[in-house]
C-alpha cells in the first residue's frame, strides 16, 4: 500500500488539486522576456515615439536625458566608469542584455503605475533609452526581431559562474597579527539615524 | 455608589468592573470589596471613598515598597485579541535609513538585532525589502500559476496549495546588500543599521519539488522563473538543481500566516540564498531551459569587480557572524564580567565554530555555540569576558561546516575592491572605549 502510494506520488497529477491553466490564462500572466527574444510580443516603436512617451511618464524620475533625479536611477552615461571609484551603472554602461530593458519597463514601469503601458509604448521606450546610450541610431525601430540582435557594450564583462569562495582566511588562534590600527570610524560622521525612540527622528550624531 | 463606579469604567479598573457585573450579586459584592478596597486601594479605592493613597507606594516601585501592579488587577484575557508587545518595548522596531533610497516603496528596513534573543526573529521585526511597496493581496483572489516546460500547467488557489503535504524549516533570510554601505569605510554607528538585513523564521509550506512533480517537468526544464504579484512583478531565475533541493513555497511564518511584508499569502523560501531570490507575493512559476536574465539578476545583485568585470549568479550567502552584545546600541556599564553574545550563519550549511577576539584579531578564543545549531539558520554564540575597563577591539569569526573561515575586511577588499556592493560578510570590529561606549570601526 505504502509502496503504491510512493509510486503514485512520483507521477504528475497525483494530487489533482487546482485547475488546468488554459492558454489564455497563461498568455495573460506570462510576461517574461529572455535575451534570445523569447517572450517578446508583436508590435514596435521608434526612438522618436519613445521620446514622447519618456517625457510623459519617465523624465520626472529619470531626468530629461536619463541622467537620474535624486536617488532614482540614472539610465544613460557612465561609459568607462566601471573601474572608477564611483562607477555609474546605467543601461549603457552596465546592463548586459537589451531584452531586460523591454521586460523591466513592461513589468515595473512607470514606477507609480506598473503594467499600464502598451506593448508599442514599451518598444518605443526601449528604443529611446538605447538611443540615449548611443547603442542604436535615431532611426532604430524596436520590435521582436531587432531587439535580440542588439549587442550591449558590457555584455562580455559578466561572469555567470560564482567564483567563490574567493577568499581563504585561516583559523589562527594566537599571535595572529602584530599591530592593529583603527583605519576608520563611524563616530562623528552624522549618518546614523536614531536607534531609539520613534521612527525617523533624524540623525543622532 | 455603583453609578459612581460605572463612570470609572474607562479608568484602570474598567475591565475588572465589567467582569464583576457578570458575577452573581453576593459574589460581586465580595469581588468589589476585595478588589477595590483591599487590594486596589491605592489607585481606585482612594479616589472613590476618600481613602488616601499610600504615598510611599506611589513614589517608588522598588523594594521594600510593593509595586502598584502587584496591588491592583490587570486587564483580562483578549484585551488584545491579537497580542502586542509591552508598551515599554515600543522602541524595539524596524527602522530605515532615509538617505539610502529615493522612496520608502523601494527600500529596506532593518531588524533590531540588538534587542533580539534566541534565533527566531519575531514576525513584526523581520526586516523588509520591497521593490514597489507592499501589496495588499487578497488570498481568496490570489492564484499561483505553474507552467512552461511541464506536462500539465496548473493554477492553484491558496486552499489548493494548503492541501499538499507541508514541511517546516527554520532558515535565515539575508539581503545581499546587508552591510553593503561600508565597503569604502565605516559609516553607520549601529548594529541594527549595519547588519539588520538578516532575520530568521520557521517557514511552513509545500516543497517546490512536490509542486514540480505534480505538474510533471519535461527533461529539458533546467531553470525556474519565480515571479511576484507586486508592482515590480519581481522575478528571479533559479537553477532546477536548487529548486528541487530545499526550496519551499511558504504560507506560514513562525506558526501564523505570512506577514504582508514577507509576501502574504505566499512566498518562495530559498534556504541560504540571497534574500531577493525568496520571491514574495508569489504568483507564477515557469519552467524553462535557460535563465531569463532579469533586471534583478543583471543590473542589480551582481558584483562589480575592480577590473570592471562583474560576477552574476552569486546566490549563496557565505558565512558571517556579528557580536550583538555589546554593540553601539548596547554599551558596557563599567568593568566586570560580560557575556559577549552574537549570531552566526552560513548559506552553505551549519555553523561549525565561532571564535571571538577582544584585541582586534591578534588572539582568539572559541565561543560556546548555543543549541539548536541548524543548517542555513541563525546560530547564537557566547563567550565570557572580564572587561578591565581598558580600550578593546571586539571581533567574531565564524567557521562553517564546509571549513570556510569568515574573511577580514581587508581580505574582502583585496579580492573584490570596494564597488561590489553585495555579499560583504567581513569580520565586524566593535571598538570599546574606557567609558564603555561601543563604536563601529574598521581595522
Amino acid at each position: 500500500m505504502s509502496m503504491a502510494a510512493a509510486c503514485q506520488a512520483e507521477s504528475a497529477g497525483y494530487y489533482g488539486y487546482g485547475e488546468p491553466a488554459t492558454k489564455e490564462q497563461i498568455a495573460g500572466w506570462d510576461i517574461d522576456v529572455r535575451p534570445d527574444g523569447k517572450g517578446l510580443p508583436e508590435g514596435s516603436g521608434t526612438v522618436d515615439e519613445g521620446m514622447n512617451v519618456y517625457e510623459t511618464y519617465c523624465s520626472s524620475c529619470h531626468g530629461a536625458f536619463g541622467e537620474g533625479m535624486g536617488r532614482f536611477p540614472k539610465l544613460a552615461g557612465g561609459d568607462g566608469s566601471l573601474t572608477e571609484d564611483r562607477p555609474e551603472k546605467t543601461v549603457g554602461s552596465y546592463w548586459p542584455y537589451a531584452s531586460t530593458l523591454w521586460d523591466y519597463i513592461h513589468r515595473a514601469m512607470p514606477f507609480f503605475a506598473p503594467q499600464s503601458l502598451t506593448d508599442d509604448q514599451v518598444y518605443a521606450l526601449t528604443a529611446y533609452v538605447l538611443n540615449l546610450n548611443y547603442i542604436v541610431d535615431g532611426d532604430f525601430v524596436a520590435n521582436k526581431e531587432t531587439l535580440p540582435k542588439v549587442k550591449m557594450p558590457n555584455e562580455d564583462n559578466f561572469v555567470w559562474e560564482d567564483p567563490r569562495p574567493d577568499i581563504h582566511n585561516e583559523r589562527c588562534m594566537k599571535d595572529c597579527r602584530d599591530t592593529v590600527e583603527v583605519t576608520d570610524s563611524a563616530v562623528g560622521k552624522n549618518l546614523t539615524p536614531s536607534t531609539t525612540g520613534p521612527l525617523d527622528k533624524g540623525l543622532t550624531e | 455608589m455603583f453609578g459612581k463606579l460605572r463612570r470609572l469604567k474607562q479608568d484602570v479598573s474598567g475591565i475588572a468592573l465589567e467582569e464583576s457585573e457578570r458575577l452573581p450579586s453576593d459574589e460581586r459584592r465580595r469581588f468589589l470589596r476585595n478588589g477595590l478596597f483591599t487590594a486596589g486601594g491605592a489607585m481606585v479605592g482612594g479616589a472613590l471613598a476618600g481613602i488616601s493613597p499610600r504615598l510611599g507606594a506611589a513614589e517608588t516601585q522598588y523594594p521594600p515598597e510593593i509595586p502598584s501592579w502587584t496591588r491592583s488587577l490587570g486587564p483580562g484575557v483578549v484585551t488584545d485579541p491579537y497580542g502586542v508587545p509591552s508598551p515599554f518595548e515600543k522602541g524595539v522596531i524596524r527602522r530605515n535609513v532615509p538617505w539610502l533610497t529615493a522612496e520608502k516603496t523601494s527600500s529596506i528596513s532593518f531588524s533590531p538585532l540588538q534587542h533580539l534573543k534566541g534565533i527566531i526573529t519575531p514576525n513584526g521585526l523581520f526586516f523588509e525589502r520591497h521593490h514597489a511597496g507592499r501589496p495588499e493581496v487578497d488570498p481568496q483572489q490570489h492564484r499561483l500559476m505553474i507552467h512552461g516546460l511541464v506536462d500539465r500547467p496548473i493554477i492553484l488557489s491558496m486552499e489548493d496549495l494548503q492541501r499538499f503535504p507541508s514541511v517546516s524549516q527554520i532558515n535565515f533570510i539575508e539581503c545581499p546588500a546587508n552591510g553593503g554601505m561600508e565597503w569604502r569605510g565605516a559609516q553607520l554607528n549601529s548594529l541594527q543599521f549595519l547588519h539588520g538585513m538578516v532575520s530568521c523564521a520557521e517557514w511552513t509550506g509545500v516543497r517546490l519539488s512536490t509542486l514540480l512533480q505534480e505538474v510533471g517537468m519535461k527533461p529539458e526544464g533546467k531553470w525556474l522563473l519565480a515571479e511576484g504579484a507586486d508592482g515590480a512583478a519581481m522575478t528571479r531565475s533559479i537553477p532546477m538543481e536548487k529548486a528541487l533541493d530545499d526550496v519551499i513555497v511558504a504560507y506560514a511564518q513562525n506558526g501564523e500566516a505570512l506577514r504582508r511584508e514577507q509576501g502574504y499569502p505566499i512566498r518562495l523560501v530559498v534556504p541560504g540564498w540571497e534574500g531577493n531570490t525568496h520571491v514574495k507575493w508569489l504568483r507564477r512559476l515557469e519552467v524553462g531551459d535557460k535563465p531569463w536574465m532579469q533586471r534583478e539578476e543583471t543590473s542589480k545583485y551582481t558584483d562589480l569587480m575592480p577590473d570592471g568585470t562583474a560576477h552574476g549568479f552569486t546566490w549563496v550567502m557565505e558565512a558571517k557572524s556579528v557580536i550583538t552584545s555589546p554593540c553601539p546600541e548596547m554599551p558596557l556599564r563599567g568593568s566586570g564580567i560580560y557575556q559577549i553574545e552574537g549570531i552566526a550563519w552560513s548559506g552553505k550549511g551549519k555553523v561549525k565554530a565561532v571564535d571571538v577576539s577582544v584585541d582586534g584579531g591578534r588572539n582568539w578564543r572559541q565561543a560556546r555555540l548555543r543549541e539548536p545549531v541548524m543548517s542555513k539558520s541563525l546560530t547564537r554564540f557566547s563567550l565570557e569576558w572580564n572587561w578591565d575597563g581598558n580600550p578593546a577591539l571586539l571581533q567574531s569569526r565564524v567557521i562553517d561546516e564546509t571549513g570556510y573561515v569568515q574573511p577580514t575586511l581587508s581580505q574582502l577588499k583585496e579580492a573584490r575592491g570596494t564597488n561590489s556592493i553585495y555579499h560583504k560578510n567581513a569580520i565586524q570590529t566593535w571598538q570599546v572605549t574606557p567609558d564603555g561606549s561601543v563604536n563601529n570601526v574598521q581595522v
